[in-house]
């Protein structure tokens, strides 16, 4: 494949262990000039790491990088964008409090007379905003301009670094659709401009619809390269996994009992400040006992704030108004622990963050929650031989492995972090469950396993509120779909009742 | 094992640097060395003053620790401690005339409402204000201190002294000393600050309170979704923290002075925290570092007399270097890296 | 009475400016600075020491400035380097001054209380007042106009963005926390040649937090911190003014309820009772990459 051509980037045979895992190992890429394209893979395939290599925040511990045919050995980000390597990272690069204008001329300040020469910054950057057509109003401070304006902050700052190679993190994760329509017209202007876009996701339609080639990514190698026109979604994904996935899980029909599990009226959140665009208003919703009910939508449009609202409803940090009822009790003005103990269920969407204490033991992280439990404490006292007992139990009737609870709980895999979360939720009994992107970055053997098990719990009478991101995840559970779109509920299927196209329309807002 | 390793090599460098600075000035560390402990370890006396200083600091270090535990730096120990003394003296010097079992009692109930709530309102200020506990117990550190000297130096000012001190409280107030400890004042405080030590570890490892502490101090989100009120928890382990903080005056009003006088703390506040860092924040090495710390107080209070250039603030300087050595994590890392290959 | 008051104002919040705006530096660069306490008592001492030895305040001024640099230095080594906790460490620090102050001073002097008097002839008049006012101005032009203000802004901010831009962040909090040493040396040396003839123990009394407190005060920015500094100097100099003065009754006035007011104020304003103040978002967390 047009070997004869120099590489705009080329990695070889780069390799990086970070702790005890090789995040890579022996990753050859080649992208040609001028193109868009892809790299995908799971979270944790190692797409990220490579990417940090060939931006100099990180270094290999083996193997070499080429730019224009040049080997680079660089110590930090400078040498990189020396040599016209630029990043956007998922996580933007900007300082809330000052303007989109210091924020880009940072590191790269034009001097006159050891100050900055901001009117001389500001004319290249009109130039340069105009060429590509992306307006920026410069002088307002980053925090009080939307997530789509900062990415093109983001974007704008590797231009006028004269960057010829942009490589783009996850760069859809937070947009609106309209968000990443405007983005991906901004990065086909500049392709063809000559600049070479590396387009980092997980997303495979983006990859499909936007880039030239594809690289793919697993476990820390490359396992395909391909022509993006000459591939199929069906391809990429199993390049991703390792095997054909089957997304259909065989979820037997909901019998739904007329008994509300969650019942939500008005619940509203007033957003502060002019950044904030997505809060509640006025979301209405319904559960029954055994059923499902999913939430779809891009992230970011108010689920997480929904989540928040429904666990703490007396906090007037999460809820301005509005009721919320669970098992036909009114807890709006209930603590979030005798909420819990209903019978509510939570499985958090960031685990790591929300779920777990990552640097104690397995043990404590099971206690979660549960420590007022009759079972574990009695008159405060913790009852250290039933809930060791019922943690070793649990450790194997969930699955999770090493079953070693005085290891620290950072240091299981995602998967089995997932199914620990899991099995001490079930320890509650639920009655109602709240799973929150219950399969994110978890391997193909686990999102089957908590699939089944959240299945089973509608079928034994559970009320389930399903929060995904996921497509896939909310049409294969789901038995009603309800889409989230700018902080309300703006609308509603059956299971069946609606195709992935038609989903998709709607949590873009039309 | 390297928990117990590491604040045993940050002692050992500690002392070794502040020695070094002792050689520097020209005196002979070996000299300075042997001072130190006989001055600290000597006769019965000197090792009852060691105790006398260590129990403030088991106090002190103990409530560093709980806050700790709760994801909280509480620097306002100083402040706490203080209030908890004046009030102990304020309410022996407005009753003097109590009978023995209820006054001390009731002093040291006051002592321990004191240094609570004076903790429990930068726990309030952080769990609901947001704003840091840092800054906000420095500062009330100092109005604690302005507080006390307008009570020391008018409300209730001892009329037949010219130090600045309360009213001395009654003889009912007075807690047992121990007698074999040659006339250090080494009171039923000491057995107290222990028994406190061992009720703080069963707090924090065996109730679901102290599960609730530590989980919002490991990660205030996974308590906060676990359904854990992480505010009330804030505010709890900051009141809790300053009682403890507050206990030190039983043994410096009740045990020694029969009085408050100002400035009676040679920063054990502060002291509390190198405490709580040198234990690891766990009660038992809370009680060995505070010996520790008390030793090395008790110890350089000779060096004024017996040495030509070295003086008795050796002490700080030695506690300085000893907490810098403990809580330089990079040091320490760095050690472990080399110590692998 | 109150031009007295206003003169006396001036004087006594010179040093609390210098410091402040060493903390503002430090901090604003991502680095907490509880040891300007500590750092502008071992000033002070170098001040005295210096200008004893040299007979030029200037000289002596110089001298207490490398001892702060010094221990700011040290302070550097553990937070930056060793990634200490800045909040310990600084503490840490502040006791290290205390300590090693009075034994160097018997080393020298072979007394523990207070340096010999410096002669009137060889203190500062009014040049640390000029100094501080005219440095207030620089740092606020520095920090706005200058690149380096800019990285210092990032480094305390958005450490990684700094860093992704090709500014080395750890260099830059090495430079703030340097300069921090400067400046804070600087206030102590006009506490102990400017405002006082000698250097005696603990003379900082707590002015190091006090001017911490105005930088909170001040938003972290140069012009209001030194506006907080002249606050807090103005509830100093009431206080020494009315110490013992018997206003009515047969009792003087309790001056205590003066002194705390400044930390009272800072409580309240922390905690959004009265205006608001925000932190640099990246304060006191140590930067490393990747």
């Amino acid at each position: 494949m047009a070997e004869g051509f120099t590489a705009a980037v080329e990695l070889r045979e780069l390799s990086r262990r970070c702790g005890n895992v090789a995040a890579n190992a022996g990753i050859n890429l080649r992208v040609e000039p001028g193109t868009i394209h892809g790299v995908i893979g799971e979270n944790g395939a190692g797409k990220s790491t490579a990417m940090k290599i060939l931006y100099g925040v990180m270094q290999p511990d083996s193997g070499d990088i080429f730019i224009d045919g040049k080997k680079c050995v660089w110590t930090s980000p400078t040498d990189a964008i020396a040599m016209g390597v630029g990043m956007v990272h998922q996580h933007f690069m900007l300082a809330g409090p000052y303007s989109a204008l210091d924020n880009i001329l940072l590191g790269a300040e034009p001097r006159r007379w050891g100050m900055i020469d901001r009117k001389r910054a500001r004319a290249r950057l009109e130039a340069l905003a105009s060429q590509y057509g992306l307006p920026v109003d410069w002088d307002r401070p980053i925090e009080e301009l939307p997530v789509g304006i900062q990415q093109r902050i983001e974007i704008l700052k590797l231009l006028y670094r004269e960057a010829r190679i942009l490589i783009l993190d996850e760069p859809t994760a937070v947009l609106t659709p309209q968000e990443t329509n405007d983005l991906f017209c901004n990065l086909k202007k500049l392709r063809s401009e000559g600049k070479t876009i590396l387009l980092i996701t997980h997303k495979l339609r983006e990859v499909m619809a936007f880039t030239d080639r594809v690289t793919v990514f697993r476990a820390g190698k490359v396992t395909g390269e391909v022509q993006t026109a000459q591939t199929t979604p069906q391809e990429l994904a199993s390049l991703m996994v390792g095997r054909k996935v089957v997304l259909n899980i065989n979820v037997s029909p909901a019998s739904p009992r007329p008994e509300p599990a969650i019942e939500i009226a008005g619940l509203s959140l007033a957003g502060e400040g002019a950044g904030s665009r997505h809060s509640l208003s006025n979301v209405s919703l319904r559960v029954n006992r055994g059923e499902i009910v999913g939430i779809a939508g891009v992230e970011g449009n108010g689920q997480s704030e929904l989540l928040q609202a429904m666990l703490h409803p007396r906090d007037a940090r999460c809820r301005t108004s509005g009721t919320v009822q669970f098992l036909n009790e009114d807890v709006t003005a209930w603590e979030a622990l005798k909420i819990r103990d209903l019978g509510v269920a939570v499985i958090p969407q960031d685990r790591q963050h929300e779920g777990l204490l990552l640097e104690r033991p397995v043990s404590e992280s099971f206690l979660l929650g549960l420590q007022r439990n009759p079972a574990f404490s009695r008159w405060g006292l913790l009852n250290s031989g039933n809930w060791q007992a019922a943690a070793t139990r649990a450790m194997k009737e969930y699955d999770v492995r090493p079953g070693d609870l005085t290891m620290p709980a950072g240091r299981l895999s995602g998967g089995n972090q997932q199914k620990l979360i899991v099995a001490r939720e079930f320890q509650r009994q639920p009655r109602v469950l709240i799973a929150a992107q219950p399969t994110r970055g978890v391997d193909v053997g686990a999102i089957e396993f908590i699939h089944e098990r959240i299945v089973r719990a509608r079928d034994e009478g559970a009320g389930v509120l399903l929060v995904s991101f996921e497509l896939d995840e909310i049409l294969a559970l789901s038995d009603r779909i309800l889409v989230m779109y700018e902080g309300r509920i703006v609308a509603e299927f059956n299971r069946g009742g609606v195709s992935e196209r038609e989903l998709g329309l709607k949590m873009a807002g039309s | 094992m390297r928990k117990i390793l590491q604040p045993i090599l940050a002692v050992v460098l500690g002392l070794t640097l502040g020695l070094g600075v002792t050689w520097i000035a020209g005196e002979s560390p070996w000299h300075v060395l042997r001072i130190l402990g006989r001055g600290a370890f000597g006769s019965s006396y000197d090792f009852g003053m060691t105790l006398f200083y260590a129990t403030p600091l088991i106090f002190t270090g103990l409530s560093v620790a709980v806050a700790f535990h709760a994801g909280l730096f509480n620097i306002g120990a100083e402040g706490q401690l203080t209030l908890g003394a004046l009030a102990a003296a304020a309410v022996g010097a407005l009753w003097p005339g109590l009978p023995a079992p209820l006054a001390p009692v009731l002093a040291g109930v006051a002592a321990i409402v004191a240094g609570t709530c004076w903790g429990a309102i930068p726990g309030w200020l952080r769990a609901r204000r947001g704003s840091h506990e840092v800054i906000n117990t420095i500062m009330l550190n100092f109005v604690a201190a302005g507080l006390a000297s307008y009570v020391a130096l008018y409300l209730l000012k001892n009329p037949d002294s010219q130090n600045p001190e309360t009213r001395p409280m009654g003889a009912g107030y007075l807690i047992h000393q121990f007698g074999f400890f040659g006339g250090a004042p080494v009171s039923a405080a000491l057995p107290l600050a222990v028994g406190t030590a061992f009720l703080i570890w069963m707090l924090l490892w065996k109730t679901a309170l102290g599960f609730e502490i530590r989980a919002v101090g490991q990660s205030e989100s996974a308590a906060r979704v676990a359904g854990i009120d992480t505010g009330k928890i804030r505010i709890l382990a900051m009141a809790i923290a300053g009682g403890l903080a507050g206990l030190v005056g039983i043994g410096e009003v009740l045990g020694n002075a029969g009085k408050f006088r100002l400035g009676f703390s040679p920063d054990y506040g502060f002291l509390g925290i190198a405490v709580a860092l040198l234990g690891r924040n766990q009660p038992l090495g809370v009680v060995a570092a505070a010996l520790l710390f008390g030793a090395l107080h008790k110890g350089t209070a000779d060096l004024d007399m017996e040495t030509e250039h070295v003086t008795r603030e050796l002490s700080l300087v030695l506690q300085a270097l000893i907490i810098l050595s403990v809580s330089a994590e990079g040091l320490w890392s760095w050690m472990k890296k080399r110590g692998q290959t | 009475m109150m031009m007295q008051i206003f003169a006396s104002t001036l004087r006594v919040s010179t040093p609390l400016i210098f410091a402040a705006l060493g903390g503002m530096f430090s901090e604003r660069a991502g680095v907490v600075n509880i040891a300007l306490e500590g750092i502008m008592l071992i000033g002070a001492f170098g001040a005295a020491v210096g200008t004893l030895v040299t007979h030029s305040p200037w000289l002596g001024a110089g001298c207490g400035i490398g001892a702060g640099v010094m221990l700011a230095a040290i302070y550097g080594l553990f937070v930056i380097r060793l990634r200490a906790n800045q909040i310990v460490a600084g503490m840490a620090i502040n006791m290290l001054a205390m300590g090693l102050t009075p034994f160097l001073c018997k080393t020298l002097y072979d007394v523990t209380g207070s340096t010999p008097a410096v002669p009137i002839s060889e203190r500062f008049q009014s040049a640390p007042l000029y100094l501080s006012w005219g440095l207030v101005l620089v740092c606020w032009f520095w920090m706005k106009y200058t690149p380096a203000g800019l990285w210092v802004s990032f480094a305390g901010e958005h450490p990684e963005a700094l860093d992704a831009a090709g500014v080395r962040v750890n260099r830059v909090r090495w430079a703030a926390v340097l300069l921090s040493g400067v400046l804070a040396g600087m206030g102590g040396a006009s506490l102990s040649i400017f405002l006082s003839s000698s250097f005696s123990r603990n003379m900082t009394a707590g002015r190091g937090f006090i001017a911490l407190a105005a930088l909170i005060f001040g938003k972290w920015k140069p012009v209001p911190t030194a506006i907080a500094c002249l606050l807090f100097g103005f509830t100093e100099a009431v206080q020494i003014r009315l110490q013992g003065v018997i206003l009515w009754g047969t009792e003087p006035i309790p001056v205590q309820f003066i002194q705390i007011l400044p930390y009272i104020v800072t409580v309240l304003v922390l905690a959004g009772f009265v205006g608001h103040s925000r932190a640099p978002k990246a304060l006191g967390e140590p930067f490393r990459r990747g």
